[in-house]
């Protein structure tokens, strides 16, 4: 059964320690600029969201890619960049309906949550329970975990 | 060396050159960064004698080699300058976000030098750094400033700056950054807001390497483990729970909540100020500094009336000053009153703090309303918020607010009335029934302070064992190591409220993993010790002696009136004589050669 990280926006305090799990884990750097997964901030209502890739069941990211780097493993859900294959013209980035494709110019190459092989150091650092690795029982759950995600943060928004 | 960017950057604001230099790495092995690495570079750059608001002044800010990775609450950064409100060497840390992203862009610290003849701010992205018009700016509040800065340049920007309390040069002004996040004591902003240096923004996308990465890895697990599974830091505990305020009751409870101005010890009211009512009836959620498992910060709704919004809430220190210190337990007021600071840029302690002594002064008669040009009195909620907003803009009586409680008390011939050391306000822990704060109040190289040896964590807390609190053998001893301790943490930069569940053994891991530095742990103590020193040999050069190394006269001679401590004054003098001798300074206080020598500071000897 695929396996995804789920988001509370609840329990996030903002720390962005999830950030420097993923650059540090990755590149052997803290910079937040090269991570995965970022903790957009809603100062005016007082609240700080982790965005990450969602693993889609059907990703844009894969559809656009021209050379066909992005693939999806059937089995564990992970949609992968082949960096051989990559040749950094971004349309995934542009693609990506919630902005968790990025390029890094330092890099040259695009940085995608590939969930660490099944260990997602994001979620193991975390020290609020903000994020956590979960079975997913399919894809109307996983996406009902999204909605409740959003129906959380604009809740909140409306309150 | 990993760690460290080893670049720093220096402004010149009177000729307006720039220059990107290496850092000292000599003195950033002896005195790490932050805290002790800032007044290293202050010490051997300004006269210790010139007027802090002067262009001889400087003002640095700086980071540490762990800020920027995720070692514990490694999000700070120091701003170093001489201050005026104490004449001391200032030396304030600030959390948030600002101090790593300096790092991210390349850099350990920022000196500013000399004075611009008009208001300006700089800008830092990575490579390009340029001094820029601030014209517009000067005059906004710290909140509009940072919003505007950061549509100007990136949006992903880091902004600490100065309010017009920064820009009028209240004695007690902050440097403000991520909005609400402030170093805070000493009147830092003041010394800004003398250079007509208005902010710093900076956005970096450079990585921060360390020495061992599997090591460190290891050495930040251990103490992250240790945080999130103590009771005052971690899941569950005092602080994720209920913020610093979570203090209120204790103390209260103790009579140890300096009330009206000191008078008394505790507060009727400090139920309705605790940190409990503040999250059973205000908070929203927590907010954390970067890298910070603790997440103390409170993200808190004023629910309605006419002080109704979403605010940062007031930590425990700040909520005391406005609160049991001013006989106000209006929690909507005290919100409101800390929010117009983060929003002036003032230091709520010192702020609230004088607002109080401005309150005996009006109830034993000295100042009278016609003279006040308005109300200010124990218990009155809306005055604490008035007065906080004529002094950060300094009009009318608010004027002479912006110098502070000793100043004022001194002008009316009352300087006994202050309650502060070295013209700094002493906050929230009252030195008569905690003995180890009387002796941190009166040695602290920057006045009347709390964290510069947070001997509350073994007097009342029990952390790591308990002591009592009324003794005073003992407590110069434990006040020595907490203050050199504090000193590394200060210099590592990482946040004090880790030390309430980590020591020495694993900060020193985590400092020598990122660094590479091969020293044992009693060394790395040392440089603690050695930023000590240091400190106290800035303030001696400044004129400050061992005569100021004293208290209000309240807490050394009227015994406190209920409570465990009934009867007890502060005994400073016996605390003090074994203090300067375990220190190896002379009954003077004056460090001695042989101190020096063993700290690697013999070249600093006074003549």
């Amino acid at each position: 059964m695929a396996k995804g990280i789920v988001i509370s926006p609840d329990k996030c305090t903002g720390c962005r320690t999830c950030e420097l799990a993923c650059s540090f884990t990755k590149y052997d750097l803290f910079n937040p600029k090269d991570s995965a997964i970022t903790v957009l901030p809603y100062d005016e209502v007082g609240l700080q969201v982790p965005m990450t890739c969602l693993q889609c069941d059907d990703p844009h990211c894969m559809t656009v890619c021209t050379v066909n780097a992005i693939t999806k493993d059937e089995k564990t859900g992970v949609v992968t960049v082949d960096e051989e294959k990559c040749i950094g013209c971004k349309m995934c980035v542009s693609a990506c309906p919630f902005g968790n494709m990025t390029y890094s110019v330092r890099l040259k190459k695009v940085i995608k949550c590939d969930l660490c092989k099944g260990t997602p150091q994001c979620v193991r650092e975390c020290p609020s329970e903000a994020l956590q690795f979960k079975d997913l029982d399919g894809p109307l759950h996983k996406r009902r975990n999204i909605g409740d995600l959003f129906s959380d943060v604009f809740g909140e928004v409306a309150k | 060396m990993k760690a460290w960017t080893g670049k720093l950057i220096r402004v010149n604001l009177t000729d307006k050159s720039i220059k990107v230099e290496d850092t000292n790495m000599d003195d950033a092995k002896l005195f790490m960064g932050g805290r002790g690495l800032g007044s290293k570079y202050l010490y051997d750059e300004i006269d210790p004698k010139i007027d802090p608001l002067s262009p001889e002044n400087k003002l640095i800010f700086m980071t540490g080699p762990l800020t920027g990775t995720y070692a514990t609450c490694a999000g700070r950064f120091n701003v170093v300058a001489k201050a005026p409100l104490t004449g001391t060497i200032g030396a304030s840390n600030s959390g948030g976000h600002f101090g790593p992203e300096l790092k991210f862009a390349g850099y350990d610290g920022i000196i500013f030098e000399g004075k611009s003849d008009k208001p300006v701010y700089l800008h830092i992205n990575n490579d390009t750094i340029e001094l820029k018009s601030a014209e517009h700016l000067w005059g906004k509040d710290v909140f509009e400033t940072t919003d505007t800065l950061l549509l100007e340049n990136e949006e992903d920007a880091r902004v600490a700056c100065i309010g017009p309390a920064g820009e009028k040069q209240v004695l007690f002004a902050t440097v403000m950054n991520d909005k609400d996040r402030a170093a805070g004591r000493s009147g830092l902003g003041a010394v800004m807001g003398s250079k007509n240096l208005k902010a710093v923004v900076v956005k970096g996308n450079n990585g921060i390497g360390v020495s061992d990465k599997f090591e460190f890895m290891n050495a930040t697990k251990d103490a992250k483990e240790k945080v999130l599974a103590n009771g005052v830091t971690g899941i569950g505990g005092g602080l994720p729970s209920y913020g610093t305020q979570v203090l209120v009751n204790i103390l209260n409870e103790m009579h140890s909540l300096p009330t009206h101005n000191w008078r008394t010890s505790r507060f009727e009211g400090g139920e309705k100020i605790s940190g409990e009512y503040l999250a059973e009836n205000y908070l929203i959620r927590n907010k954390a500094c970067f890298a910070c498992p603790i997440g103390c910060g409170r993200v808190i709704k004023i629910p309605d009336g006419k002080y109704k919004g979403i605010v940062a809430g007031p930590e425990y220190e700040a909520g005391w000053a406005y609160g049991a210190s001013c006989g106000v337990d209006d929690m909507n007021a005290i919100d409101k009153a800390n929010h117009v600071c983060n929003l002036l840029g003032l230091d709520p302690i010192t702020m609230g703090a004088t607002i109080a002594c401005a309150m005996e002064l009006r109830d034993i008669g000295v100042l009278s309303e016609d003279e006040i040009g308005g109300k200010i009195e124990f218990g009155n909620a809306d005055s604490i918020i008035e007065w906080t907003e004529k002094t950060g803009n300094r009009e009318g009586f608010g004027d002479l607010l912006a110098l502070g409680s000793y100043r004022l008390a001194e002008k009316y011939g009352h300087p006994e009335l202050s309650m502060s050391v070295k013209k700094q306000e002493m906050p929230a822990y009252d030195g008569r029934a905690i003995q180890g704060m009387a002796l941190e109040y009166a040695t602290s190289n920057r006045g009347g302070c709390h964290v510069r040896g947070y001997v509350v964590s073994p007097e009342v807390l029990g952390i790591p064992h308990k002591t009592d609190p009324l003794e005073t053998e003992g407590k110069a001893g434990l006040l020595k190591l907490f203050q050199d301790l504090t000193a590394l943490v200060d210099s590592s930069d990482i946040c004090l409220f880790s030390t309430f569940a980590i020591g020495l053994p694993e900060i020193s891991s985590m400092l020598r993993t990122s660094t590479g530095l091969d020293l044992s742990d009693e060394e790395f103590l040392q440089v603690g010790e050695r930023v000590w020193n240091l400190e106290k040999l800035f303030n001696l050069e400044a004129g400050i002696t061992g005569a100021d190394d004293t208290l209000p006269p309240r807490l050394l001679n009227e015994p406190l009136p209920s409570g465990p401590a009934k009867g007890k004054v502060a005994e400073l003098d016996i605390m003090l004589r074994e203090y300067y001798e375990l220190r190896g300074w002379g009954e003077d206080s004056v460090p001695t050669d042989e101190k020096l020598g063993e700290l690697s500071l013999a070249d600093k000897a006074l003549a």
